[in-house]
């Protein structure tokens, strides 16, 4: 009987991880529907991206107050993941603070884990402050109601609740608080325990110490379901971010055949295609999440919704209707609806809907000046521009749905190499005019 | 106007079996639009009188493609970007200089996976390493201590990382320089890139320019500087709906250099 605890425990665990492991396969299997896209290029300044952008934070700092109690919240993830390595060994095998013996080293661990923890519950509510009561008006954008906003507080009373229950936990730790070692912050909690009973006491730390792990579990298992990815995917995602300068944008290898062979006098405009040529794709740029590449997919699963880059884009700004983290999360929704047709049907069977028109609207797209501040305002790397050029390549090498004016401008290009209908002989005009 | 400008083509040095030191890739606005072609004349006047050894393409030259392809005509681009790029390869050119950041964006980050290489400036870089190498005296003349705000163009700025060519020639102005709110990597667009240019907004509340002219008036400048025709020709605008043109100038950093020399 004593064993069950233990049993219990590695139950409980194994549960955890293994319905975690079945939803990132998930993840992957989604991410896969995309192109295929090399980055092994620039190999050195991607990890120095990774140490710069994602483990530094460099990006979060920008805006001061958020990025130093992000910084807080990291660090306290990070540093107090080291206690849950203890708890569980301590669950697997019934023992109780198994790294106690490290004496003054433990001290200094736990008392560090107490400090961050204060910390992060801290600014959690800070955070919760600036997006319920201060309403910083990115949190308040028309693509943050319903479930993206009840999603940001859940995670913020997670955590909230998660620090909580660790302090609770070292606090009616009767044990822990005679060693008195490390016992910083908990050591003022237990003196509101001093009239309470040793058997109470007892219970409430085993009860605190089981929601505790039980909660990571359950956190660890919300992540799929959240924007809240991002503390996973973000290290990934900075790595395959954009390493050439912003304004270069992709050219399209099949386009390049098709304009040299059209600029070729050579080319037998009859012939037969040789042998063996690769075939030119099916279509140019995107509509739907399987003609967008494996990187953008990775962003759409990565972005954390802060709204930064909503707040950045001019087009947003002055009214209109493109958001670029709507951008990011109608690709993940649209992705994520693929995914559940393909679990359900083996593989995708066409439902009438894509990315286009369903999720993104063409107004949306029409409204970016690909200004690339949105990309620049990511502090994971995220292009959401990239995004929108595919679509705009959508609408106009494949449906040439361009707005109107537009495809004035275009046709004048074509006829008379400017987009304004001059001609290219009087292009030095000007050099005798006053 | 005091003398006539010297604008050699590239055709013409060929006839005679030269190079220039520099191509100076005019561009569709610099070369038709009324107000960008101001701004085209003050940078041959000061190549002139800094006695740069240059030419043009002339009627050889073609629109880039930047806004066929950021409007998403990646055929169209490339057509155009091909073209050039025979043009320029045909004529052995090393260097180019533009003085418009779309021009220099698409053939420095664009061009060279088309087949064209060359060393490209915009041409508040090349004006700054002009006066580094002592070729080109930059001093305050009637801009010294005005009170100025410059505007990061999207396709200089952010999209190739230079801020710093244009505030140091306007410091060689000797100009007050007032920074706006957003500026330099979270500078506000002036709402002309991406093909805006050629086509309506979408609905809005407002129009970026107009946003971004506020903004820059609140710095309460005596010029609002550019250095792309576009954000001339946004800017111009707004600093029109906001009746402030009568105490507002806006001017591209060449011409600013240009009037101090009184060329």
């Amino acid at each position: 009987m004593q064993y069950i605890p233990n049993i219990l425990f590695c139950i409980a665990l194994a549960a955890g991880i293994g319905y975690f492991t079945l939803n990132i396969r998930k993840i992957i299997r989604n991410i896969k529907l995309g192109q295929k896209v090399d980055a092994s290029d620039n190999i050195s300044q991607r990890w120095s991206n990774v140490f710069r952008i994602a483990l530094g934070q460099s990006k979060m700092v920008v805006r001061p107050i958020p990025g130093l109690l992000h910084i807080i919240v990291y660090l306290g993830f990070i540093i107090i993941n080291i206690e849950v390595l203890e708890i569980i060994i301590d669950g697997i095998f019934g023992t109780h603070r198994i790294f106690s013996s490290l004496g003054g080293f433990y001290g200094f661990l736990i008392a560090s884990f107490e400090i961050l923890a204060l910390l992060v519950f801290v600014s959690v509510v800070l955070f919760w402050l600036r997006r319920n009561v201060l309403k910083l008006q990115r949190f308040w954008k028309p693509e943050m109601k319903g479930w993206p906003k009840n999603d940001g507080n859940f995670i913020l009373y997670f955590e909230m609740v998660l620090m909580a229950l660790f302090l609770l936990m070292n606090a009616t730790d009767l044990h822990f608080q005679e060693m008195n070692n490390g016992n910083i912050i908990s050591k003022h909690i237990a003196g509101f325990f001093n009239g309470t009973p040793e058997s109470t006491q007892h219970i409430i730390e085993r009860t605190a110490w089981w929601l505790h792990i039980l909660g990571i579990l359950v956190f660890l298992n919300y992540l799929y379901f959240s924007k809240h990815l991002h503390i996973i995917l973000a290290f990934p995602n900075v790595y395959l971010g954009k390493v050439v300068p912003k304004g270069k944008f992709k050219n399209l290898d099949s386009v390049t055949a098709e304009v040299k062979m059209m600029m070729d006098p050579n080319v037998d405009p009859f012939a037969a295609p040789a042998e063996g040529a690769t075939e030119a794709p099916a279509k140019f740029g995107a509509s739907d999440v399987m003609d967008l590449n494996q990187i953008q997919l990775l962003n759409a699963y990565t972005c954390t919704e802060c709204g930064r880059c909503t707040s950045e884009c001019p087009a947003n700004i002055t009214g209109k209707k493109l958001s670029p983290r709507k951008i990011m999360m109608d690709t993940r929704d649209r992705l994520e609806e693929v995914g559940k047709n393909i679990n359900k049907n083996g593989e995708f069977k066409p439902d009438g809907k894509q990315l286009l028109d369903d999720y993104i609207t063409r107004e949306e797209l029409w409204a970016c000046t690909t200004c690339n501040a949105c990309v620049e305002a990511c502090p994971v790397s995220i292009d959401p521009l990239s995004i929108i050029m595919d679509m705009r390549q959508y609408l106009v090498m494949e449906q040439s749905a361009a707005p109107m004016e537009l495809n004035g401008a275009m046709t004048n290009i074509e006829n008379n190499g400017a987009p304004w209908p001059y001609n290219q002989m009087d292009r030095l005009n000007w050099k005798d005019e006053n | 106007m005091s003398e006539q400008i010297k604008v050699p083509t590239m055709a013409e040095y060929m006839a005679q079996g030269k190079q220039p030191e520099i191509l100076f890739w005019v561009g569709c606005a610099g070369s038709f639009d009324d107000r960008a072609k101001k701004i085209t004349k003050a940078f041959v006047k000061i190549l002139n009188k800094a006695n740069i050894d240059f030419a043009v393409l002339g009627t050889e030259e073609s629109c880039t493609g930047d806004p066929a392809k950021r409007a998403g005509n990646e055929f169209l681009f490339q057509m155009q970007a091909m073209g050039n790029i025979e043009v320029l390869n045909g004529y052995e050119v090393k260097k180019i200089v533009t003085a418009c950041p779309h021009c220099f964006n698409t053939i420095k980050n664009e061009y060279p996976g088309l087949g064209g290489n060359y060393e490209i400036m915009h041409h508040t870089q090349f004006l700054k390493s002009l006066m580094e190498e002592g070729r080109l005296k930059v001093e305050g003349g009637k801009f010294k201590g005005k009170r100025i705000t410059f505007h990061d163009p999207c396709y200089l700025g952010r999209a190739n990382g230079e801020y710093e060519a244009p505030r140091e020639l306007l410091q060689k102005l000797e100009v007050e320089l007032v920074e706006m709110k957003r500026c330099k990597t979270r500078g506000l667009c002036c709402g002309a890139g991406g093909a805006q240019m050629f086509k309506e907004p979408e609905a809005g509340k407002k129009d970026i320019n107009v946003e971004r002219t506020e903004e820059a008036l609140e710095t309460a400048p005596k010029i609002i500087a550019a250095a792309c025709p576009f954000c001339n020709t946004m800017m111009t605008d707004g600093v029109k709906a906001k009746h402030a043109e009568d105490n507002v100038q806006v001017l591209d950093i060449a011409e600013m250099i240009a009037n101090a020399e009184d060329l």
